[in-house]
């Protein structure tokens, strides 16, 4: 049986400083302190002691692969609700904790983003010169430059990693009809040098290889980084980098909960009815991108053709009839599990007969018909300055400035739910013990991450707990405990009996 | 594909159970007006926030390239 689908997503904000030294690293950290310092009140330190992003899944780097560095000396916090707050490069991060289903997953990235918030409002208290730091839920600046939004999966190590790969490439390259953010124009040449108005995803012209390590050149579809940040011999994360970051909740919901889906049926080792792998998967994902009407054939490894929408249509038929014969346990919420079905059969029925139907939905579609609009009315054509500075405006979240904001999207989890998951952390992870470690003991935890916590008792040498398994720690299992606990030493002193 | 035929003609009744969009349904035209109100209203308030130098807004937006 596929194992649960615990998940998270790490989104790189886009930064930008006016009126003022526009270094990105500093604005960055003066961000995230700011936040630490004036709204969490405390700062925890991430551990470093575990980090190994240069294995690599496929047992050996292939040639000439850079894996990425560490950068220990930039800000690094944990927070009491179980997520990291850092500098990554020249980007403010936030990584979710870990949660147990596609929904909390929304529910998760949604507080990620009124965290950046509350820190843009506490880094304007704190910033005396003038200076503005204003942040981006987007992936690229239209010049070429772009960063991520990745997505976290936890899954059985039993699955061969060539599995995984073959059978996941039909999904990554087609699920961007629904997951795509949408952008105005084109960063790199396109195949057959025609200009672009409008494409789909943020993304998906910058990937160039099928399988590899990179994240920030060469990008690969998937990407092998083997670091489980658990038990190696039980788990493996597949870390996927291939996705926009979204605003729309149904479109997170559906990023999420559709992979989660398509892995769990790789996991029980489900055969694809028919060949669905592209031959170029590469070339397919940036096609796709490009073409709105959703006709275009990709050729398949086995000669055939297909649609981007007929995958997705396959896809969703194996899912269906996954779910009806082995239930959805693997969705931990079987609730959950169901509505992801029932929105993906609605958003693929919507491609193909009205697509303009989901712009409450689907990011791209929101953004375009946003984007009509304001040509009809102004009379104004692709290539004017002001279709650039909406696209980049839908992302800024600043609440007066944001785009986004003022459409009437469908929401999925309300605003005091993700007001308290900006403290809380979620119940059923191990995020739950880390979580509830640092608001309950916050002078005693030394540092964090995401396989262990480090105490220091104030005697002996410092104690380091760790949490190997995602799916202990939960409330359900230690919430008695932490709750008895009188001190943090007390804690340990019942952990290990 | 007649599994897939199966599946949109189910497609209505599904979107019929989830209450949420059962509400109160205006005629088509009234439907059309009202949104095309509601688009306009946007629309005004975009133009009041849109940043001022829509070129220079655009050009200023450098990033490093992360991950």
């Amino acid at each position: 049986m596929a194992i649960p689908k615990v998940c998270g997503i790490e989104t790189e904000y886009g930064i930008h400083v006016s009126n003022g030294d526009p270094n990105p690293i500093a604005a960055s950290s003066v961000l995230i302190n700011a936040y630490a310092n004036e709204v969490a009140r405390q700062q925890i330190r991430w551990d470093f002691e575990d980090e190994s992003p240069g294995n690599d899944a496929r047992g050996q780097a292939g040639e000439g692969s850079m894996p990425p560095q560490i950068e220990t000396h930039l800000v690094n916090t944990v927070l009491t609700n179980g997520a990291r707050f850092y500098v990554d490069h020249a980007h403010p991060e936030f990584s979710t904790p870990e949660c147990a289903d596609a929904l909390e997953c929304v529910l998760y990235d949604r507080a990620g983003e009124l965290i950046i918030q509350r820190a843009m409002e506490a880094a304007d208290r704190t910033v005396h010169d003038g200076r503005r730091l204003i942040v981006y839920k987007n992936n690229s600046d239209g010049k070429g430059n772009s960063y991520g939004c990745h997505e976290n999966y936890l899954m059985d190590r039993a699955t061969p990693f060539a599995r995984i790969v073959k059978s996941v490439i039909p999904h990554f390259v087609t699920r961007q009809l629904y997951c795509g953010a949408g952008k105005v124009g084109a960063e790199t040449p396109t195949h057959d040098g025609r200009t672009v108005d409008f494409q789909i995803s943020q993304r998906a012209e910058f990937f160039e290889e099928q399988v590899g390590l990179e994240t920030t050149l060469k990008r690969p579809l998937v990407n092998t980084r083997d670091e489980p940040h658990a038990d190696p011999h039980r788990y493996r994360r597949l870390h996927v980098i291939v996705g926009d970051a979204n605003l729309a909740e149904v479109a997170t919901l559906l990023k999420v909960g559709t992979t989660s889906l398509v892995l769990a049926m790789i996991e029980d080792d489900i055969p694809w009815s028919r060949e669905l792998t592209p031959t170029d998967p590469v070339r397919a994902i940036h096609a796709i991108s490009l073409d709105r009407t959703f006709t275009q054939p990709i050729e398949m490894v086995d000669g055939s053709t297909a649609t981007a929408l007929d995958i997705q249509w396959e896809l969703f038929s194996l899912a269906r009839k996954y779910a009806d014969d082995r239930g959805l346990e693997c969705m931990v919420d079987v609730e959950v599990g169901e509505e992801v079905l029932r929105r993906w059969e609605m958003v693929l029925h919507g491609l193909e007969t009205d697509p303009m139907s989901l712009s409450r939905q689907v990011d791209w579609v929101a953004k375009l018909k946003l984007l009509e609009a304001y040509q009809a009315r102004h009379g104004c054509s692709w290539s004017d300055h002001r279709m650039a500075a909406m696209d980049l405006q839908y992302h800024d979240l600043r609440p007066e400035r944001s785009l986004f904001a003022r459409l009437d999207t469908e929401r999925l989890v309300s605003e005091e739910e993700v007001a308290r998951a900006v403290t809380e952390p979620p119940r059923r992870t191990r995020a739950w013990f880390r979580g509830q470690c640092l608001s309950r003991f916050p002078e005693a935890v030394v540092t964090a991450n995401w396989d262990s916590l480090v105490f220091d008792l104030g005697t002996d040498p410092l104690r380091r707990v760790p949490m190997m398994d995602p799916l202990r720690g939960t409330a359900e299992h230690v919430g008695e405990l932490l709750e008895g606990s009188t001190s943090a030493s007390d804690l340990l002193d019942r952990l290990s009996r | 594909m007649a599994e897939r035929e199966l599946k949109k003609k189910t497609k209505t009744t599904t979107t019929e159970r989830t209450g949420d969009e059962v509400e109160e349904v205006p005629a088509p035209s009234a439907t059309g007006e009202k949104l095309k109100a509601e688009l306009d209203d946007l629309l005004d308030e975009i133009d009041e926030v849109l940043e001022d130098n829509a070129e220079e807004f655009v050009r200023n937006y450098v990033q490093k390239g992360g991950e």
